[in-house]
């Protein structure tokens, strides 16, 4: 299960930011999920939870934006929700797509801190 | 040059940077490594062994790392090819990741080699997120495991840069659906190249050698849609790069029409975001 080790990389990222911006207490942090990132939501939410645990992120949430996957076809001009498993070829000429307008995203999108120090209760990491 | 990895710089941008690492040491000592990914039992390890036997052979220089959550024997059986075989034992993670990998090369082998054959941890699904530094990026799959595998664990066939099939000499007893397979690759991975293989009757035997060569030699490896981050097309025709990432680096190595701003690439409705992208 490769979520533990994607959840502790989120909380890496997190510690380090705290640290560098004086902060000492988080109450959320927003993941964006790509539908094709290779990640199950659920088990993510699981690890973060026990990756938490004493570190200053103890009792943060996870709030998990899901990203739909989309492909296009430059010949064709088209672009389409690629589904899961993804459908790649493009649906006009049966070609291969061109690539990814989205759908492997996972990345932090924000952090809410929670003490009563920070400057901004939202913040980019 | 743009990596499977690279679209998922955040969580993962310390084993991305890693990888990017680990890939110029192994460029400065004359190494390209090659990522194997299967499930248990697909025949990987025979595949392996007959493949560097072959090496022996032909008296090219390589060497293979295993990973393994607990046994031997695949060590044991991968060096009576006689070449270098270091095993690495992961200690129940379910994948390799590239700190861990790079700790395992540092001095080893003791002589430079053309080619390092990396087993993965035996799975389909936590390996294929992880860049390992690797040039080639392998998955396997045994015709025991049925047509639909590829729709199965999308990730990694759709990350391939080539897909061996094994046991191939028993395709017909197991009614394996020879074209219904190519049709699920295709789905997840147009253009990858696949081979087949079976260790027992010698099919295929040198073509994974053959193609870790190639690109070991310079060879472009097949670029994987789902590595390939896209533009949209906007009205007035301009191509607009859209944000995957979020300040750490690029999401794609080409065209990148502005300055990186974190702020940027956390709106995706900043200026010339078309609405498609969403
Ligand atoms: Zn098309």
């Amino acid at each position: 299960m490769h979520e533990m080790s994607i959840a502790l990389a989120v909380v890496g990222q997190v510690e380090d930011a705290a640290r560098s911006h004086g902060h000492t207490a988080v109450e959320s942090v927003a993941l964006r999920v790509g539908e094709l990132a290779g990640v199950v939501p659920d088990a993510l939410r699981f690890c973060f939870e026990l990756a938490c645990e004493n570190t200053l992120l103890a009792g943060a949430t996870l709030l998990t934006q899901q990203v739909p996957g989309r492909a296009s076809c430059a010949p064709c001009g088209s672009d389409w929700d690629t589904g899961l498993p993804p459908q790649l070829c493009c649906p006009c000429c049966g070609g291969a797509a061109g690539g990814l307008l989205s759908g492997r995203e996972l990345e932090i999108a924000e952090v809410r801190w929670a003490d009563a120090g920070a400057a901004t209760a939202c913040q980019e990491v | 040059m743009c990596r499977a990895a690279d679209l998922q710089t955040a969580v993962l941008a310390k084993n991305d940077e890693g990888a990017r690492d680990l890939r110029a040491r192994m460029a400065a000592r004359g190494t390209a490594l090659v990522n194997l990914m299967s499930s248990p039992g697909s025949g990987k390890t025979a595949l392996l062994e007959a493949e560097l036997g072959l090496a022996r052979e032909r008296g090219l220089a390589v060497a293979a790392l295993t990973a393994d959550l607990a046994t031997e024997n695949d060590a044991r059986r991968l060096a009576r090819s006689g070449v270098p075989v270091r095993q690495v034992l992961t200690d129940g993670l379910c994948h390799l990741e590239t700190d861990m990998l790079g700790r395992h090369l540092d001095g080893w082998p003791e002589q430079d080699v053309r080619l390092l054959f990396v087993e993965n941890v035996g799975n389909l699904v936590c390996p294929a997120s992880y860049d390992l530094g690797e040039s080639l990026r392998v998955v396997l799959a045994s015709v025991t495991e049925g047509e639909d595998k590829p729709l199965k664990y999308p990730t990694a066939f759709g990350l391939a840069h080539l897909v061996v099939v094994t046991k191939n000499d028993i395709a017909e007893a197991v009614e394996f659906d020879r074209e219904a397979f190519l049709g699920h690759v295709r789905q997840v991975n147009p253009g990858v190249e696949v081979v087949f293989t079976s260790a027992r009757s010698g099919e295929g035997a040198g073509l994974l050698l053959d193609r870790a060569l190639a690109v070991a030699d310079g060879a472009a490896p097949h670029r994987p849609v789902m590595a390939t981050a896209t533009v949209a097309l906007v009205e007035d025709g301009h191509a607009h790069a859209h944000a995957f990432g979020l300040g750490h680096g690029h999401p794609h190595a080409h065209a990148h029409p502005h300055p990186h701003d974190p702020a940027d690439a956390h709106d995706g409705a900043h200026d010339g975001a078309p609405a498609a992208a969403r």
